[in-house]
């Protein structure tokens, strides 16, 4: 474990624990979130998953490049299909997987 | 809750196989998961480390994924009001989306349920232990995955598996997709702050258009 490692634990965990803590630490005082906030924190994670999902499969290119013609964008495409029409998760991984390294055979790179 | 539990190992297994890929040993791996206990954060920080982002732009992605957890502490402390102190910090550690979704839709039929603490305490400890056990068993069975298994995919692939579900209306589709045209446009951003700025426009997008389809129907 690297210092860098053992700082992001640290300082994760315990952001993790307040953001957890924030609302339940008032408990008596605690009132609803308003709306418009608890709308904001609705959209967090599509956000966030959307923002790491784009990027790893649309700039697959060398050097980050964008490249749709990547066998990933196909792969990602269809998992996505899969994990749509069946919530299967094992299922979702291994079409993906699977699609990608059968792509990777046929010399698709 | 069973098939809950079962849905959580795939991604425990991931997260144990990608803490020993950036350089933990699995007794690290075991140390992360067990303090930060926040799945989707923990392989959002791991993809990061991958990439050799520095720790604060992985904090503030940690951060910013677990900022829903607000609306769950926030939506559980109404219904927790008279719990001691030390049992509200236990209830804080174990908060997970799984179990604040099982709690609330008990309490939600059942509103004078009374053994409420222990429901949602022996819910969130089994999906706990089952966390701790799938990343443990990742971390030590993942160095005899072949390397021919482009592991890097299942990065993406996992973080569509937990999107997907996400997507429950037009405001969380507006947010993903901006979040993801944002996320691709600006990857050449140093740090990683394209992902940080991605979030922020998905989630303001998401907002207007939730704002927007209220102000429609009434």
């Amino acid at each position: 474990m690297t210092t860098s490692i053992w700082i992001i634990t640290i300082a994760g965990g315990v952001i993790t624990f307040l953001l957890r803590f924030s609302f339940l630490g008032l408990a008596d005082r605690a009132d609803q979130v308003s709306p418009q906030v608890r709308e904001a924190l609705r959209m967090i994670p599509a956000a966030a998953l959307a923002a790491l999902v784009a990027p790893a499969v649309l700039r697959a290119g060398p050097d980050g490049a964008l490249d749709l013609l990547n066998p990933r964008v196909v792969a990602a495409g269809v998992a996505l299909l899969v994990m749509w029409k069946t919530r299967h998760v094992v299922l979702t991984l291994t079409v993906g997987l699977g699609l990608l390294v059968g792509l990777q055979q046929v010399g698709w790179t | 809750m069973a098939p809950i539990i079962l849905g959580m190992i795939p991604f425990g297994l991931i997260a144990g196989i990608a803490s020993v890929e950036v350089g933990m040993p699995a007794w690290g791996a075991g140390a992360f998961s067990a303090i930060i206990f926040a799945g989707a954060a923990q392989l959002a920080a791991l993809d990061l480390l991958a990439g050799d982002a520095g720790p604060l732009v992985v904090i503030g992605t940690i951060a910013i994924i677990n900022t829903r957890f607000v609306m769950y502490s926030a939506s559980l402390a109404v219904r927790f009001d008279g719990e001691p102190l030390w049992r509200r910090v236990l209830m804080s550690y174990f908060l997970t989306d799984q179990a604040y979704v099982v709690t609330i839709t008990k309490l939600d039929a059942q509103p004078s349920y009374r053994p409420r603490l222990a429901f949602y305490l022996g819910g969130a400890l089994s999906l706990w232990s089952a966390w701790q056990v799938s990343t443990l068993v990742g971390a030590v069975a993942g160095a005899i995955i072949p390397d021919s298994v482009p592991l890097a995919f299942a990065f993406p692939l996992v973080f569509i598996a937990l999107m997907v579900p996400a997507i429950v209306d037009r405001a969380t589709l507006s947010a993903a997709l901006s979040s993801g045209v944002v996320a691709v446009a600006a990857a050449d951003l140093p740090a990683n702050l394209g992902l940080l700025a991605a979030a922020g426009t998905g989630i303001t997008v998401g907002y207007l258009a939730s704002r927007r389809a209220g102000g429609e129907t009434g």
